[in-house]
């Protein structure tokens, strides 16, 4: 079967700043394909080209065989797209938003309903209310009932889960999973490593570039240095003893914790603990840990080198 | 088409549960006809009138007493010269006729005499209405007095005088509210079409559904027909309301044909709702598009179209300038079908040119509405 979405050397540049640099990867179908990057890294823009709201500078897309550039109309009947600030109409009950964006794509909402059914059935209480006033992850729900309502093909996903609490954030993947069940193809894109493992295969996006494409068990497999965990209170101090070790590889702020990668093949937590000890910090706890795709990205992101600026 | 339909029903939804917007929508028009009609007036009503040296001269008195009973004149005696200056700047009177001392006498034996009429110019188009009303009042009063035989000096005998009999046509009370209804209704139709289509497009960019509408099967001519739609609706039924209004209140005539009148004023609507796309589809935040259009449009609506300065009294530069404000060509249009009852017959030119404008606006505005993003 060919693949779903595939991209081919897409490049595309704003003036002098290269938003997309010569990306190519192919999504298969009835995947669920996760764009990990920090904003600013052209996730947005590579979308767009996608959704055939952006044309390419170079390269070339097909998106369920069909080229954005020159196929678009055909396109837009197949594909569905949540744009990364979509929110809705306000002003417009839940039932109306639904019911407007069936219209538009030429459908109804009984005709879209076993699709949408357990996703819309959780709002559907709530369908005579304004979609203002409705909590954020009800909001996401709806958008993702709009989106889905004329059964598209390929369904495009901007950050859908960015400013949306943590439980909504999870319910949310827990129904792209089930989609995926449907036979859609679903990219999506977010900022949080966290999720990249809810998805089939990840590419890492940063700069415009692409930094790896796989499956999120082998982008954290990929990291081959022994990884530490260090806790302590002070966590500013420790970053910059571990940095200026001689066989420090990166050392990183991950929320609470300060994860050390070293150069060497094996270290142990002692050696770091006493020297950490020898810096004036004698109560940080070291224990080894197993390298999530968040230390592979920051690896890939910085390369080798541990600059001191980006604590 | 069922398509199309639930597009402009979500329009029409837009406007109803914005309360703010619709209060404006509707309110906006009222509020404008009452400011015109009652609060900014042009015409002249009983400007006090400062009189020097008239207490004692007979001739002097009756033209005094003249000047007090137009309608436009109040006559406030005053003593002295001394008291002209503290009268004119306490605002205590606009205008001051000082008659010579033995005004009658001299007008007597001489056949003239000396009147100075002082107006105050800080209104410089008040202080000509003043004079140009004083002028006919003493201009009048010379020609009773001559009749009468008062006058000597050259002898009226020798035949050709000429009286001016002057009538004023289609507006004889000189109401500034029929002249400013017509002007109304252009300001009204550019404010609610111009900024509230920009408005609701940039609205939708910002809202990030402008994406959503664009991917999907919606043709952009659809969007943009959907959008102004509900406007060009919303506008006739304030074109409507004004006239009603304007005549109920203030007894402002449509002496012309109401289907001439809003066949015009559905065309001005569609030159006002192609430049809000016009301007919508090259801006992206509702804040931008509510600037251009309120200083891009309604500022020269108001100032550079006859709305309230005629345009022949411009300095040339801005005359040339106003050749492209819109409002200007159906100004000429809405005057000459409301206040004289003209046809087309005397207007088609400015129609003409009116479709030219749309039409080039129209063009220019589908044709940067693009079906993709910049």
């Amino acid at each position: 079967m060919a693949a779903s979405v595939v991209a081919t050397e897409l490049h595309k540049a704003y003036g002098s700043t290269v938003a997309l640099g010569r990306v190519s990867f192919a999504v298969e179908p009835g995947e669920l394909f996760g764009f990990v990057g920090p904003d600013g890294a052209g996730k947005t823009t590579l979308f767009r080209i996608l959704v055939s709201l952006v044309v390419p500078d170079g390269g070339e897309a097909r998106v369920d065989g069909l080229d954005p550039v020159r196929q678009y109309r055909e396109l837009r009947r197949r594909l569905g797209y949540m744009p990364g600030r979509f929110s809705l109409y306000q002003d417009l009950s839940v039932e109306e938003n639904l019911r407007f964006f069936a219209t538009i794509f030429g459908t109804t909402i009984e005709a879209g309903y076993d699709l949408i059914r357990e996703i819309y059935a959780q709002i559907e209480p709530f369908r005579d209310r304004r979609a203002g006033a409705l909590s954020g992850g009800m909001k996401q729900k709806l958008a993702l009932s709009c989106a889905l309502v004329h059964r598209p093909k390929v369904l495009f996903l901007d950050e859908p889960t960015t400013g949306v609490d943590a439980v909504s954030r999870r319910e949310f993947w827990d129904m792209l999973s089930r989609l995926r069940a449907e036979g859609i193809t679903i990219v999506v894109s977010t900022p949080y490593m966290d999720e990249a493992t809810r998805c089939d295969r990840v590419a890492l996006i940063q700069e415009g570039s692409l930094l790896g494409v796989d499956t999120p068990a082998a982008i954290a497999a990929s990291f081959d240095r022994p990884l530490l965990v260090v806790r302590t209170p002070r966590r500013l101090d420790a970053l910059r003893v571990l940095r200026s070790y001689e066989h420090a590889r990166s050392a990183w702020s991950f929320g609470e914790d300060l994860h050390y990668a070293d150069t060497r093949d094996r270290v142990e937590p002692a050696e770091i603990a006493r020297l950490l000890a020898g810096a004036g910090i004698p109560d940080a706890v070291v224990r080894p840990a197993t390298a999530g795709i968040e230390d592979v990205f920051m690896d890939r992101m910085h390369g080798t080198a541990a600059p001191g600026a980006a604590a | 088409m069922n398509t199309f339909r639930g597009f402009v029903v979500k329009e029409f939804r837009h406007i109803v549960r914005d309360r703010r917007t619709m209060v404006i929508l509707i309110g906006m028009p009222l509020v404008q006809l009452a400011l015109f009609g009652a609060a900014l007036r042009n015409e002249i009503r009983e400007t006090r009138v400062g009189v020097v040296g008239a207490v004692v001269d007979d001739v002097a008195r009756g033209l005094a007493v003249r000047i007090d009973a137009a309608p436009q004149f109040e006559v406030v005696p005053l003593a002295s010269p001394d008291e002209i200056e503290p009268a004119f700047r306490s605002g205590r009177v606009r205008q001051v006729a000082v008659f010579e001392p033995g005004f009658a006498e001299r007008l007597a034996r001489d056949g003239t005499a000396d009147l100075q009429v002082i107006t105050d110019a800080t209104d410089p188009n008040t202080a000509n209405t003043l004079l140009a009303y004083t002028s006919a009042i003493v201009a009048s009063y010379q020609a009773e007095l001559a009749a009468e035989g008062k006058i000597g000096g050259p002898a009226p005998a020798v035949g050709v005088r000429i009286v001016p009999e002057v009538r004023m046509r289609y507006n004889p009370e000189l109401r500034s509210v029929v002249l400013f209804v017509p002007g109304l209704i252009a300001l009204i139709l550019m404010l609610v079409c111009a900024l509230m289509t920009s408005i609701t497009i940039t609205r939708e960019k910002e809202l990030g559904t402008m994406e959503v509408l664009l991917v999907s099967p919606l043709r952009p001519a659809q969007i943009l027909v959907g959008k102004v739609l509900p406007y060009l609706a919303l506008s006739l039924v304030n074109v409507l309301t004004v006239l009603v209004v304007s005549r109920w209140a203030f007894d402002v005539p449509v002496r012309g044909s109401y289907a001439l009148l809003f066949v015009e004023a559905a065309l001005f609507t569609v030159c006002a709702l192609s430049l809000g796309i016009l301007i919508s589809s090259r801006t992206s935040s509702q804040q931008v598009a509510m600037m251009i259009a309120l200083a891009g449009l309604l500022m020269p609506t108001v100032l550079l179209s006859g709305f309230i300065f005629p345009v022949s009294s411009m300095p040339v530069p801005l005359q040339v300038v106003s050749h492209i404000v819109p409002a200007k060509w159906f100004l000429v249009i809405i005057r000459a079908i409301m206040i004289k009852g003209a046809g087309l017959e005397a207007f088609w030119k400015e129609t003409l040119v009116l479709v030219g404008m749309t039409t080039f606006f129209l063009v220019a505005g589908i044709r940067s509405f693009k079906e993709r993003l910049a």
